[in-house]
C-alpha cells in the first residue's frame, strides 16, 4: 500500500474496495428493478429465463448487500479515525472483504442458474430450513458466511474501539453494528407454526431497518456533518443521543405494526397505533439535526457533494420512512393497505432515503480521501450533485406512482363488501402507474449512470474557501449572514 | 439543544436516557412476545397442524412462492394473495382440486401475461402444499383480509 497523505490512518485504505463492490453491487440491483418494473407491464418478459420471484430476489437481495458492504467500509474508514488509531488488522479486513464478495457472487448466480428448490437441496436446507423467506432467501452457506463475516469485522472493530479514543460516534456505531449481527442471528430460526416464524421474522427485519440500522445511520450521518460543517462535538453527541432514542422508544414497540394480520393477539393494534405513530420522530429529528449543523458550520468543507448526500438523506429519510411510514401505519388503514402497492412505495422511499443516501453520503466524504485528495474537482461534485437530484426525482415519481397503484388497489380490490374486483383484474387497471413506475425507474438509472460518470471526472480538486463568501452552496451560514448586514 | 452546555440538558442526560429507555422498552417487548407466544397454540389452531402441513411449509419455501405472492399480506405484490385461497377456490369443496389442478397447468403461456413457472411438484408435494395453504386459511388473523379477494 503505497503513502496517502490525506489519511490519517493509512489502514483506513480498507474502506476502498468495499465501497467500490457497494457501488458495484447497487448497479446490479437497479438494472434488476428496472426488469422487474418491464414485468408488471409485460408479464412474460425474459420468461422463464428470469422468472419474477428470481430477479425480485436478485433485486432485494443485492440491495441488502450492498448496504452492508456500504456499513462495513463505513466502519472501517470511521472507526480508526475516530479511535485515533489503526485498525487492528487491516489483513483480516482484506479477507473478509474477499469472502463475502465471493460468497455474495455465488450466491447470486445460484439464484439466477439453479431452480431454487434444487439450490435448497444442494446447501443443505433439509439440514436447517432457512430460505424461502422474504429476504431471507440465502442459502445456509451465504448466512453462514454473513455470520463470520459480521463476527469477524466486529472483532476487529471492537479491538480497535477499545484500545482508542472512544466517541459518541463510534460507540453509538459499534451497537449498530453488534445489534445488526446479533439480530440476524433470527434469520436461523425458522419455526414450523407460520406465526410463530412471521413473529420472529421481523426481529431480524423490522428491528433492523427501524432500529439498529438507526443507529449506523445515525452515526454515518453525524460523522459526516461533523466532518464538513465543522460543528462542535458536544452539540452532535447530544443530538445524537436523542435521536437514537427516539428511534429504539418507537422502534422497538413499533414492531407492532408488522403484528396486526399474521395472527398474533389484537392488543399488538394499540401498541402498533401508538408506537409506530411515533416512528416519524426519530426521522424528523434528523432532518432537524442536518439543517442546524449546515446552519452553524464552522467552515465551508471543499467537498459540497457531501453535505448534499447528507443533507438529502436526512429530508428522504424522513420522507419515505417517516410520512410514507405513517400513511399507513395505522391499523385500521393497514387493514386495507397492507401488502398491497402502497407497502412496496413505501419501502423504496424508506431505503432509498434512509440507507442508500447515508451510504452515498459517506462514500461521497470518504472516497476523494481514499484516492489521495481532499475533494473532487468542481466539475466532478456538480454532476455528483446533479446525478443525487436525478436519482431523486426518479424515485420520487416511482413512490408516487406506487401510491397511485396501492390507492387504486385499494379502492377496487380491498374496500368493497360485495363484488370486490379479484387480484388479476385489479392489476390490469393499475396500468397506468405501472408504465410511470418505469419511467421513474429509467429516470433513477439515468442518474445512477451520472453518479457512476462523477467518479472519472478529472479536473483540480476543490478547494475550501475560507473568509471569503463562497457562492452556492446550500444555505448561507450565520457568519455570511452577518457579512451582509455589516 | 443549545450550544450552552453549562446546565440543562447535558449530553450525559440524553445517553443515559438512551440506555435506560432501551431498556426498558426491550423488555415490555419480550414481556409481550413471552405473552403472545402462548396465545398462538390456539389463534393459528395448532393442534390441526399436521406432519403434511409442516411438509407443506417446507414445499411453499424451497419454491420461493414468497417471491411472487404474499402470505397473510406479506411477500411480493405481484401474485394474488394465498393465505385464504384454499377458501377462494371453494373451500372443502373444491379448493383443493383447484390448486393442485392451478400447479400442474403453470404456465399459461398467454402472451403478454404474469408467468407461473412450472415447478414439477409430485402429487405427493402437491397435497402437501394443500394441506398447508387449508391450515393457513384458519389462522386467527383478526379478520384480515377485508374480503375474499386478499
Amino acid at each position: 500500500m503505497t503513502h496517502n497523505p490525506i489519511l490519517k490512518y493509512q489502514s483506513q485504505a480498507v474502506a476502498k474496495p468495499y465501497f467500490i463492490a457497494a457501488i458495484g453491487l447497487f448497479v446490479g440491483q437497479i438494472i434488476f428493478g428496472v426488469l422487474m418494473g418491464i414485468q408488471y407491464i409485460y408479464g412474460d418478459f425474459l420468461f422463464p429465463a428470469i422468472p419474477f420471484n428470481v430477479a425480485r430476489m436478485v433485486h432485494t437481495n443485492l440491495l441488502i448487500v450492498w448496504l452492508l458492504f456500504g456499513f462495513m467500509g463505513a466502519a472501517y474508514y470511521m472507526v480508526p479515525e475516530e479511535a485515533e488509531t489503526e485498525l487492528y488488522s487491516p489483513k483480516l479486513a482484506l479477507v473478509m472483504f474477499w469472502i463475502f464478495l465471493v460468497a455474495g457472487a455465488l450466491t447470486i448466480v445460484g439464484y439466477l442458474l439453479v431452480p431454487y428448490a434444487k439450490l435448497a437441496e444442494m446447501t443443505g436446507n433439509n439440514l436447517l430450513a432457512t430460505m424461502g423467506r422474504e429476504f431471507l432467501e440465502q442459502p445456509l452457506p451465504t448466512k453462514v458466511g454473513i455470520v463470520i463475516v459480521a463476527l469477524a469485522m466486529l472483532f476487529n472493530l471492537s479491538m480497535t474501539y477499545l484500545k482508542g479514543r472512544k466517541t459518541t460516534i463510534t460507540t453509538v456505531l459499534m451497537l449498530g453494528l453488534w445489534g445488526l449481527a446479533l439480530l440476524f442471528l433470527f434469520s436461523f430460526v425458522n419455526p414450523h407454526n407460520l406465526v410463530r416464524d412471521k413473529m420472529y421474522w421481523w426481529w431480524v427485519v423490522h428491528l433492523w431497518v427501524e432500529g439498529v440500522w438507526e443507529l449506523i445511520m445515525a452515526a454515518l450521518l453525524a460523522y459526516v456533518l461533523i466532518k464538513t460543517t465543522g460543528v462542535d462535538r458536544e452539540v452532535v453527541d447530544k443530538w445524537i443521543y436523542v435521536i437514537i432514542a427516539f428511534a429504539l422508544f418507537t422502534g422497538i414497540l413499533g414492531t407492532a405494526h408488522h403484528y396486526y394480520f399474521i395472527g398474533l393477539p389484537g392488543y399488538w393494534h394499540l401498541v402498533g397505533n401508538i408506537f409506530s405513530s411515533l416512528e416519524p420522530i426519530p426521522f424528523f429529528l434528523m432532518t432537524m439535526f442536518a439543517f442546524r449543523m449546515v446552519q452553524r458550520r464552522r467552515r465551508d468543507h471543499a467537498n459540497q457533494a457531501a453535505v448534499l448526500w447528507a443533507v438529502g438523506c436526512a429530508v428522504m429519510g424522513f420522507l419515505g420512512a417517516g410520512v410514507w411510514g405513517f400513511l399507513h401505519t395505522l391499523s385500521w388503514v393497514n387493514y386495507y393497505t397492507h401488502g398491497s402497492q402502497l407497502t412496496a412505495s413505501h419501502g423504496h422511499l424508506a431505503f432509498y432515503g434512509a440507507y442508500v443516501l447515508v451510504v452515498i453520503a459517506l462514500i461521497s466524504y470518504a472516497m476523494p480521501t481514499l484516492r489521495g485528495r481532499i475533494a473532487n474537482s468542481h466539475k466532478a461534485q456538480s454532476l455528483e450533485m446533479w446525478s443525487f437530484w436525478v436519482m431523486s426525482i426518479g424515485m420520487g415519481v416511482m413512490v408516487l406512482a406506487m401510491t397511485g397503484a396501492g390507492i387504486l388497489q385499494v379502492w377496487l380490490q380491498r374496500m368493497p363488501t360485495s363484488g370486490a374486483m379479484p387480484f388479476m383484474a385489479a392489476q390490469d387497471q393499475m396500468m397506468f402507474f405501472y408504465w410511470m413506475r418505469l419511467g421513474g425507474g429509467g429516470v433513477f438509472l439515468i442518474g445512477l449512470v451520472m453518479y457512476l460518470w462523477s467518479f472519472f471526472v478529472g479536473g483540480a480538486p476543490a478547494e475550501e474557501s475560507l473568509g471569503t463568501p463562497r457562492r452556492g452552496g446550500l444555505m448561507p451560514s450565520p457568519a455570511q449572514r452577518r457579512l451582509k448586514h455589516d | 439543544m443549545s450550544t450552552n452546555s453549562s446546565g440543562g440538558f447535558t449530553k450525559e442526560m440524553a445517553r443515559n436516557i438512551f440506555y435506560g429507555g432501551s431498556l426498558f422498552f426491550i423488555l415490555v417487548f419480550v414481556g409481550l412476545v413471552f405473552h403472545t407466544e402462548r396465545t398462538i397454540p390456539e389463534r393459528s389452531n395448532e393442534a390441526a397442524m399436521t406432519e403434511a402441513v409442516v411438509r407443506g411449509k417446507m414445499v411453499w419455501e424451497q419454491n420461493n412462492c414468497i417471491g411472487c405472492h404474499t402470505l397473510l399480506g406479506e411477500g411480493a405484490y405481484f401474485a394474488p394473495e394465498l393465505a385464504n385461497v384454499y377458501q377462494r377456490r371453494g373451500g372443502d369443496a373444491s379448493g383443493g382440486a383447484f390448486i393442485k389442478a392451478w400447479m400442474k397447468a403453470q404456465p399459461t403461456g398467454a402472451p403478454g401475461r404474469r408467468q407461473m413457472p412450472q415447478f414439477n411438484l409430485t402429487d405427493g408435494q402437491l397435497d402437501d402444499l394443500v394441506e398447508f395453504l387449508k391450515w393457513s386459511n384458519g389462522i386467527n388473523a383478526e379478520k384480515w383480509p377485508p374480503n375474499i379477494e386478499g
